[in-house]
């Protein structure tokens, strides 16, 4: 019995020491389990979904002519106003967003508009990019990484927007979230830094503040955002959408 | 046929030694150019936002589709069996080779991050044309060695057919590719054209033969090598066969834009516009490249050597325009945004009836010395291996010769 009794005391203790030793990896890896949750629940950490699809309404009939405030609000935001293309002539400077007056041939209407990367759902540039540095994300937003980019420009011949800029010469003095380097292109992000902590870009924010408020911004697949209600009363159009490519930003009044 | 006899350049001749100084310092001048554009940036280059592709892709993209043209002339013997092309199949492939990889320097060159090659190498999107034309490119270099090594080993002469059929098989792919580059640009109207790819491919029929001709031309009167007429004359006969196809598929894409009213834009920019495209068009690529060659070719001109070299040189300064027309001359003409609209003003050159373009000296150089790295490659490739006929006297190259 007493040999019995301190087998039994025996196992006892193995069981003890075989509970303390599930219980130290149990406490460990639910630990790490709740850091990797908490982890998680940052919206920097969390992966793109196709959940949403960013996209843009511009009303030209609200765009005032020679406004620039988007222009502005754009370059500033992007560090392309710090004076680093000193060398380049006025072709060769980037140009993420710009303003367009344009007049009906056969009416002389005129409407003014601002253009940029239309965030196509089948870009051109994706398409022909040998490396795949130029890239859709599933939200729907068009960048270009700029760590394979090897310059080839054969996205800006395929851009049937001319929305592509290449970088001409060295640049210093950048921001950290709108990395620009020579050799490379770049364009409209739609200020992705902005939209992935919830904001807006700053070309429609500056728009608003300026009073004018011809740009609408938001998510195209939510039927209760801002940009999906207006782009269901009025109608809207793409440009060159004989294309098809299905651009995420859309004008109205063209 | 008798047995061809292949020999190196023999010694070291003072033609020879001046020819490849010649040819050095053309390269050392391209070499010195891109090392300035790639240390400033291309700010120093007449290219900008709207002409992404300027004189370097004009000389790279002539380069590449004259490489595959060149290729030409070993198919004909080794495909189609044609007995008097045989004797020249080395020399073709070798020129083949020698004019791509002095078309993908200027490429490389050219680049934005030419030091990111091997991210072209290592990173493919395969949706992409340019992807496949890299795989291409570098499959070409491959299959023609090998091609080139099964015409030199006599033990490997029976795999030499096959190896000829794939060559030529994958040479038509890679025009077809080097056309698609533009043919698959939906956004600017010049392009977006299915012709462009067989367009390609007879334009690398005319300038790789054009290539060929000039190099066996100056080449065996100064190496002391016998050519007999009647290999001059089967090569001149055909290049004039290729200029006039060049020309009909040049006729055939215009007549298409003429057509439709979409394209008049464009159409009258290249054709019958106010702009340096338009005087380049008729003059230096279809009078220049295209009619005199054939009036050369086929009048008593062509009695002449010098006049059928002559005529083969027309032929490149053509080709090379007809390049410049189609790459910068269709970057030139403004996208086509708005139909029906004027565009009144842009910060970004939207307003403007077309975009001109100054290449600059740099530019032009690192064109020059793709040309030049190709004959160097063909000199230097026939001075270490028997890559030339001893002889293509006509009694040597054809069994029904009289002489």
């Amino acid at each position: 019995m007493n040999n019995q009794d301190s087998s039994s005391d025996g196992i006892s203790r193995r069981k003890f020491l075989a509970a303390g030793v599930v219980t130290t990896a149990g406490v460990s890896i639910a630990s790490g389990v709740s850091l990797l949750s908490i982890a998680q629940a940052k919206p920097a950490d969390q992966s793109v979904t196709d959940k949403q699809r960013w996209g843009m309404l511009i009303d030209t009939n609200k765009c005032a002519k020679g406004c620039t405030s988007c222009v502005d609000a754009c370059n500033h935001e992007n560090g392309l106003d710090r004076g680093d293309e000193q060398h380049s002539r006025p072709d060769q400077k980037a140009h993420w967003i710009r303003k367009v007056e344009l007049k009906d041939k056969a009416t002389d209407h005129t409407v003014s508009l601002p253009l940029m990367c239309q965030h196509c759902e089948n870009p051109p540039c994706v398409d022909v990019c040998p490396t795949g540095a130029s890239f859709k994300r599933k939200d729907g937003i068009v960048l270009v990484d700029k760590h394979i980019c090897i310059g080839c420009r054969y996205c800006m011949m395929a851009c049937p927007y001319k929305a592509r800029s290449f970088i001409h010469e060295e640049l210093n003095n950048q921001l950290d979230y709108a990395p620009r380097g020579k050799g490379t292109v770049e364009s409209c992000t739609l200020c992705v830094h902005r939209v992935d902590t919830g904001g807006t870009p700053a070309c429609v924010e500056a728009c608003n503040t300026a009073g004018h408020k011809a740009m609408y911004f938001g998510d195209l697949k939510d039927s209760n955002s801002d940009v999906s209600k207006q782009l269901k009363i009025h109608s809207s159009t793409a440009i060159r959408a004989d294309l098809n490519l299905n651009p995420g930003v859309r004008y109205r009044g063209i | 046929m008798k047995k061809i006899n292949y020999l190196e350049i023999e010694g070291w001749s003072g033609k020879l030694l001046g020819l490849l100084a010649v040819l050095g310092l053309i390269t050392l001048a391209g070499l010195g150019a891109t090392y300035y554009m790639e240390h400033h940036g291309h700010y120093v280059t007449g290219m900008n936002n709207q002409i992404v592709w300027g004189m370097p892709h004009v000389f790279a993209i002539f380069l590449i589709v004259a490489a595959s043209g060149a290729l030409n002339v070993a198919s004909i013997g080794t495909v189609f069996g044609k007995t008097i092309y045989k004797p020249l199949g080395r020399l073709s492939a070798l020129l083949a080779i020698a004019l791509l990889a002095g078309g993908l320097m200027v490429l490389v060159l050219d680049l934005g991050r030419p030091d990111r090659l091997v991210i072209a190498m290592t990173y493919y999107n395969f949706k992409s044309i340019f992807a496949w034309n890299i795989i291409l490119y570098n499959g070409f270099f491959a299959i023609v060695i090998v091609y080139i090594w099964m015409m030199m080993e006599g033990k490997m002469h029976n795999y030499y057919r096959p190896a000829g059929i794939v060559a030529f098989i994958w040479r038509l792919i890679l025009t077809t590719g080097t056309g698609s580059i533009f043919g698959f640009l939906v956004a600017r109207s010049a392009y977006d054209a299915a012709i462009m790819a067989p367009m390609f491919i007879i334009m690398s029929f005319a300038f790789g033969l054009a290539f060929f001709m000039l190099i066996i031309l100056i080449g065996y009167p100064c190496m002391g090598r016998p050519l007999g007429d009647k290999t001059v004359k089967t090569l001149k006969n055909l290049l004039g066969v290729f200029v006039g196809a060049v020309m009909y598929f040049v006729l055939v894409y215009h007549l298409t834009n003429l057509y439709g009213t979409e394209h008049h834009g464009v159409e009258k920019f290249i054709i019958a516009g106010n702009t340096e495209f338009t005087k380049i068009f008729w003059i230096l690529q279809v009078l220049v490249g295209g009619i005199l060659p054939l009036v050369i070719f086929y009048s008593k001109l062509s009695n002449s050597r010098k006049w059928i070299g002559l005529g083969a040189l027309l032929v490149l300064i053509g080709g090379i325009a007809q390049l410049y027309v189609i790459v910068i001359g269709g970057q030139s003409y403004p996208l086509e945004m708005f139909p029906g609209m004027e565009v009144i003003s842009s910060s970004f050159g939207d307003a403007n009836a077309y975009h001109p373009y100054s290449p600059s000296l740099a530019e032009t150089l690192l064109g020059l010395s793709g040309i030049a790295v190709a004959i160097l490659i063909v000199v230097l490739g026939s001075k270490v291996l028997a890559f030339m006929p001893t002889s293509l006297a006509d009694k040597e190259v054809d069994p029904h010769s009289k002489a």
